[in-house]
């Protein structure tokens, strides 16, 4: 099993969404992150003072998928991401040892 | 007792009411987020402690018969507890003096929450409502009676009660509070950011405004009030308050097209937080001058007053002064601003009748604007730095830096303004709160 995990720009979260689920992707996680990249950050301006703003919002997703599925996923997710500017972001995939559906007890790819 | 004049004054006084919240929101959404509640406590507390100080005493020294007739004080017990007050023949000119009492404690409530926004995220709470308890009785009370308490005169024009200094022997023209309020104000905030000293971190990881929209939404309640606060200073119905509401409202579109034009050409941007500071400046700036001027000398005042603040808000960062929220560059800046412009703009075609430099009035009424600036600032000043020194030697006044990390919110108040995501809580079994969570689970069973 592994996880796939994208770091996106928040505008493109719908899309990604679609995608995953045209590849039949049954659920993922999605949370706020903000960091930087090649992108850097931005500078904002209150009462004439300069605030660097060094993290930039960004969408992480994250989803399990049994080893064959991982590639089409990873596939997908950058095709939907991609803008072809700086500041898309990344995905990348990690082994999974371990997974359990609460709910049932069912394990590993049972549990996807 | 004319009754329209009545309904004015009673609105007005309700328009100004709405400005100390208004301030609360526009101040609050200046701060970082673990900050926002106390800012917005520094003003409630304001309406809290003055508002019970202004019945108690305030209204007395303020407009009280005047000690030895020299016009600095007010006798502090003539009307205490206002009881001598409440029959129908208790008049203000053409009000009932009850209505004029009213509309004159939220002008004392706002100057003392108006100060709140130069500590901001260091002050403990006590300490700030003890400041502001003993600030308005040794300050505003006084420097009110100085401005605002006109003489009393027979049919003949002689004297027969004697009203302040300022209004009277000096004849500075402050309609509304440009001395009274903004400059008192300002001085007082300059003596607690000295006092106090800045935030850890000061400016680099003090954060900025973390909500602009409540930022406008308190600019918009400051300039809907302040319609009552200008209009409503005519203490009637009448042309003298049409001619305040134009020029209340023109001035302050001038200031915020000045603002951000500086802005424009300065950082390359106009903002929204420096429309909101705009539209804050150009109303200091227009009210000691709304009766005196045209509404093209108010254009020119708010368009002055917003391109000086704008540029007068980056001076703390040269001198060091963490003035969190700019107390210094708007108000006491602005409130310099309009009242010495009074002298250069007046205009003898306006309500108060009075020509300044431009229209052939030479330096006399400039002089008389200046004296009168100078000496509320220094006494403000002075006084502020007294009390806020005394309170810091004997109570302190600021968070411990452990404190302040944790951020005022937590530490004043047990409370934090936004939840976001799933950190609900859970009701913890300290006895006071599961001994009433204990009833009310029983009656709903029952």
């Amino acid at each position: 099993m592994k996880q796939v995990t994208a770091i996106v720009q928040p505008s493109r979260l719908a899309s990604l969404k679609e995608a995953l689920e045209g590849l039949g992707v049954l659920g993922m996680t999605v949370g706020r992150a903000q960091g930087y990249g090649r992108q850097k950050g931005h500078k904002e301006i209150y009462r004439g003072a300069e605030y660097a703003m060094d993290f930039i919002d960004k969408i992480r997703v994250e989803v399990l998928t049994d080893d064959a599925m991982a590639d089409k996923v990873v596939d997908g997710i950058v095709a939907a991401a991609r803008s072809g500017r700086v500041g898309d972001g990344k995905v990348w995939v990690t082994p999974v040892d371990t997974v359990v559906r609460v709910r049932t007890g069912q394990r590993d790819n049972e549990a996807l | 007792m004319d009754s329209g004049d009545t309904t004015w004054v009673l609105v007005s006084a309700a328009l100004v009411m709405l400005m100390t919240p208004g301030l609360a929101f526009f101040y609050g959404g200046m701060v970082r987020s673990r900050g926002v509640l106390n800012m917005l406590m520094m003003s409630l507390g304001s309406i809290g402690v003055v508002g019970v100080l202004w019945v108690l005493y305030g209204y007395s020294m303020a407009f009280g018969s005047d000690l030895g007739g020299v016009g600095l004080l007010g006798a502090p017990l003539e009307f205490f507890g206002l009881g001598q007050l409440l029959g129908a023949d208790q008049l203000s000119d053409t009000v009932p003096t009850m209505a004029f009492v009213a509309f004159q404690a939220m002008f004392a409530i706002l100057t003392v929450a108006l100060i709140s926004g130069a500590i901001a995220d260091r002050a403990r709470f006590g300490p700030w409502l003890l400041f502001g308890g003993l600030w308005a009785t040794l300050v505003y009370f006084p420097v009110a009676h100085w401005v605002f308490a006109f003489d009393e005169t027979d049919a003949a024009g002689t004297v027969t009660a004697p009203g302040g200094w300022i209004a009277n022997r000096l004849a500075a023209i402050d309609f509304a509070g440009g001395t009274a309020v903004h400059i008192n104000a300002g001085a007082a905030a300059l003596a607690l950011v000295i006092v106090l000293g800045k935030r850890t971190g000061w400016p680099r990881e003090t954060g900025k405004p973390h909500n602009m929209p409540l930022v406008v939404l308190g600019a918009a309640l400051l300039w809907f009030g302040w319609f009552g606060f200008n209009a409503g200073s005519a203490l009637a119905a009448g042309s003298t308050a049409a001619v305040v509401f134009v020029n209340t409202l023109v001035a302050t579109s001038a200031a915020m097209l000045g603002w951000i034009l500086t802005e424009r050409l300065r950082d390359g941007h106009a903002t929204t937080l420096g429309a909101a500071s705009g539209i804050i400046a150009g109303l200091v700036a227009i009210t000691p001058a709304c009766s005196s001027v045209t509404p093209l000398g108010a254009i020119a005042i708010g368009a002055i007053a917003g391109i000086v603040c704008a540029l007068a808000v980056s001076l703390k960062y040269r001198f060091g002064y963490d003035d969190s929220l700019d107390v210094v560059g708007v108000h006491l800046v602005g409130g310099l601003v309009g009242t010495l412009l009074v002298g250069v703009f007046g205009s003898a075609a306006a309500p108060a009748g009075v020509d300044g430099l431009f229209y052939g009035g030479g330096l006399d009424q400039l002089w008389r604007q200046a004296a009168g600036a100078v000496a509320v600032l220094a006494y403000s000043f002075v006084l502020s730095l007294a009390i806020a020194w005394a309170i810091r030697a004997t109570l302190g006044f600021r968070l411990s830096p452990e404190e302040e990390a944790e951020g005022v919110d937590e530490t004043e108040h047990a409370e934090s303004g936004y939840h976001f995501g799933d950190g609900r809580g859970s009701v913890t079994d300290a006895p006071a709160r599961t001994a009433s969570l204990g009833r009310e689970l029983e009656g709903s069973n029952t």
